[in-house]
């Protein structure tokens, strides 16, 4: 296939070049998307240790939803989210449809299920190890929740990582509620959406590829680090 | 000696199966060692005692509620230093950061820990942890310690550090209420063995009689095939 | 070593500020319109000119017109600039809009494989679309309320051939934009209407060629309409007539003439003055 050698030139002389429009939109895909992580982090992973440790009624049921909500298709998130920023809507008033934050919204929407949901597998299997002794020192169930948070974070980054992974990769959600506006809204994978309705496909090959390489270095970046920290913490 | 715990016909039920079987227990000595073989209820009858987990049926008559801490087999760290896992179990406990910090540290001290306090805890050898958390124990100045095999995964040396500290434990005033497989840390530490054998309680016996001739055929029997 | 607490309140303090920062203040105003101005590159070259003139950013949400109108609708745009009259007048006539201005025109084009299989050339548009019809040869339509979808229907109903019952296997219903439907086309090998400006910029042609130009029939008048304030209070009223009156004087319509593609104009000014 030509296409794929098209698109490496093409590749190559964008990131050699240091195009300030790519750049641009490399970091917003960025911003947007820690962002969104990191919110979904925040509310995502109490809510899972809270399942994992609690007990209350509707915990399995909760713990079905969350994890069904995992594979919560993009394109319905941001048309909720859409419907919800509109003007015509109900938060329709802050006029943050076609926005970064609107983006962020979205994309905090679809991760925070996964977050909640990996964070709970983590910490279940740290209660089944620390829930005596936390018990007898006479920690409450959520003080157990946020110790073992605490005590889980390296293996939580996986969780975060996993749900950064989905946030930049997703494309639904951010083109409906962001508009792919040029220099506002236009993130890696919108971009190259664009590029292939327009008929360019090594052009859109080549930013798949550096989107790839970017979550790629990411993934190792915090990889190394995990390893460091478990190394020094155990 | 009044009992400073009445047991009554305790029972806990899993599955069908009784796992303890209407045990009535009068606990008056400062040390008490329980034994038994595999699967007799042992760790189950601590644990009822400590209250980890809910008897089916029965009662613990405690004459005067005492304060409990409990060390088990493996020592549990949190990914912190040694000195905040002591301190964590006196913040459970509502004590302030100061004071937590400092009683920590004497407990450690007195653990022989004080050099290594800053360092990860789940970097320590098994011996080590084991001895962070019964400076975590410690350091709540229990009346009423609970080990359940604390040196069952211990070398040699560590068990009898370990064993040094329960003694100094229970000299600075805690009963001792504790599981074992070894009969020789038995003898060394208890003052009084009770033999249960499939979730009943068999025999109580003080230390030095339960050695010589145990008034069971079933503890007799465990002690042959205990003892090389 | 950074304690839990200061971890917790530093995560807590990023994510706040992370979402506060991406809501940055400037004049701007929202266009809704459709993929063609935009992916032709057209709004690429006028809107710096305009934003220099006028100082105000105009931000572009491409869709196809049925959207772009049903964006604004809801009150998600300020000024609508797109091209199926029938439905802009409609949204005159809703209300939703103040007064529909035309802007320029383009024209359509029928591409298609370069053999032509159906026999489909010339200039004549309806008995093109007959050819393609009678030929069974393979058509992709948009079929996403677009006012290229709109136009196409058109062509269809004024060239005598029912679609209800002249559908079939030949005829391929993708709901997509001009762009992904031009992508359906080449691999398909297949007929399709589009307009002139998508066609020029596409790069993946394979082997389609233009197959049917320079009907009149095929000219594509396109209007810019101020989204009504009376419907929907927060529309930027002052800028967006701002943009309107920018694009039908006489420095506007001399940009639209001035934008090549290979050296072809893809939009041809006539703004009712």
């Amino acid at each position: 296939m030509i296409e794929f050698n098209d698109a490496f030139l093409i590749a190559w002389h964008l990131v050699a070049g240091a195009d300030a429009r790519l750049s641009g939109i490399v970091m917003l895909s960025l911003r947007v998307s820690v962002a969104a992580t990191l919110i979904a982090c925040v509310v995502g992973m109490p809510i899972g240790a809270l399942l994992a440790v609690g007990r209350f009624p509707g915990r399995r049921a909760l713990i079905v939803l969350f994890n069904g909500l995992m594979g919560l298709p993009p394109v319905v998130v941001g048309l909720l989210v859409y419907l919800l920023l509109s003007r015509a809507g109900p938060l329709g008033s802050f006029g943050l449809l076609f926005s970064p934050t609107a983006m962020v919204i979205a994309q905090a929407v679809l991760v925070t299920p996964i977050v909640a949901a990996l964070t709970r597998q983590v910490i279940a299997d740290e209660w089944t190890e620390y829930r005596e002794q936390l018990r007898s020192l006479g920690a409450s169930r959520g003080r157990a929740a946020a110790t073992l948070l605490w005590d889980g974070r390296f293996s939580l980054s996986t969780a975060a990582l996993a749900g950064f992974g989905r946030a930049i990769a997703e494309v639904g959600a951010v083109m409906i509620v962001g508009g792919n506006i040029d220099g506002v809204t236009r993130v890696m994978t919108t971009t190259i959406a664009l590029e292939t309705s327009k008929g360019d496909l090594p052009l859109a090959l080549a930013l798949g590829g550096i989107l790839i390489v970017v979550v790629l270095s990411i993934n190792a970046v915090a990889y190394a680090l995990r390893g460091w920290a478990e190394r020094r913490w155990g | 000696m009044s009992p400073w715990l009445a047991i009554d016909r305790l029972s806990l039920t899993e599955g069908g199966t009784r796992i303890i079987d209407h045990a009535s227990l009068q606990l008056a000595a400062q040390r008490t060692v329980v034994l038994g073989p595999n699967g007799a209820g042992k760790s189950t009858l601590l644990r009822l005692i400590h209250g980890l987990l809910h008897p089916s049926g029965g009662a613990l008559n405690w004459p005067r509620k005492l304060t409990q801490a409990m060390v088990f087999q493996r020592p549990v760290m949190l990914r912190t230093t040694a000195l905040a896992n002591v301190i964590y179990g006196l913040k459970l406990k509502g004590h302030a950061t100061d004071e937590s910090r400092r009683r920590a540290m004497e407990s450690l001290a007195r653990v022989g820990l004080e050099q290594i306090a800053l360092r990860p805890a789940r970097l320590l050898s098994g011996g080590e942890q084991q001895r962070v958390t019964l400076a975590r124990a410690w350091a709540l100045e229990p009346e009423l310690l609970i080990l359940d095999e604390p040196t069952a995964s211990l070398d040699p040396a560590s068990s009898r550090e370990v064993e040094r500290i329960i003694n100094e434990i229970s000299a600075s005033g805690a009963r001792i209420l504790m599981t074992t497989h070894n009969l020789g840390q038995a003898r060394r530490i208890a003052e009084e063995i009770v033999f249960i054998d499939r979730g009943r309680i068999v025999e109580q016996t003080p230390v030095a009689q339960f050695f010589k001739l145990p008034q069971t055929e079933a503890a007799q029997r465990f002690l042959k095939e205990e003892t090389p | 070593m950074i304690s839990r607490r200061q971890f917790c309140s530093a995560l807590a303090a990023c994510s706040m500020l992370a979402a506060a920062a991406s809501h940055a203040q400037e004049r701007f105003i929202t266009v809704s319109s459709t993929t063609s101005t935009e992916q032709s590159g057209l709004f690429g070259h006028l809107l710096p000119l305009f934003e220099k003139a006028s100082g105000v950013k105009v931000r572009v949400v491409a869709l196809g017109t049925g959207q772009a109108l049903d964006m604004a609708r809801r009150g998600d745009a300020d000024v609508v600039f797109v091209h199926d009259k029938a439905a802009e007048e409609r949204f005159i006539s809703e209300g939703f809009g103040v007064r529909r201005q035309e802007v320029m025109y383009n024209d359509f084009v029928v591409i298609g494989p370069k053999a032509d299989p159906a026999k489909a050339a010339g200039k004549d548009i309806l008995e093109g679309l007959r050819r393609i019809e009678s030929a069974k040869a393979p058509f992709v339509s948009r079929g996403d309320k677009s006012g290229t979808h709109a136009a196409e229907l058109r062509y269809w109903k004024a060239a005598s051939v029912d679609l209800d019952k002249a559908k079939g296997p030949w005829y391929r219903d993708t709901g997509s934009g001009m762009g992904p439907a031009l992508n359906t086309a080449a691999s398909m090998n297949a007929y399709i209407l589009a307009d002139r400006g998508t066609w020029l910029s596409f790069k993946n042609r394979g082997d389609l060629g233009v197959i049917v130009e320079g009907d009149t029939k095929l000219f594509n008048q396109y209007g810019v309409i101020l989204v009504n304030p009376a419907k929907h209070a927060h529309v930027k009223q002052a800028d967006g007539q701002k943009f309107i009156d920018w694009v039908v004087s006489a420095d506007g319509q001399k940009a639209i003439a001035d934008y090549k593609i290979g050296g072809e104009q893809l939009f041809f000014p006539n703004a009712t003055r």
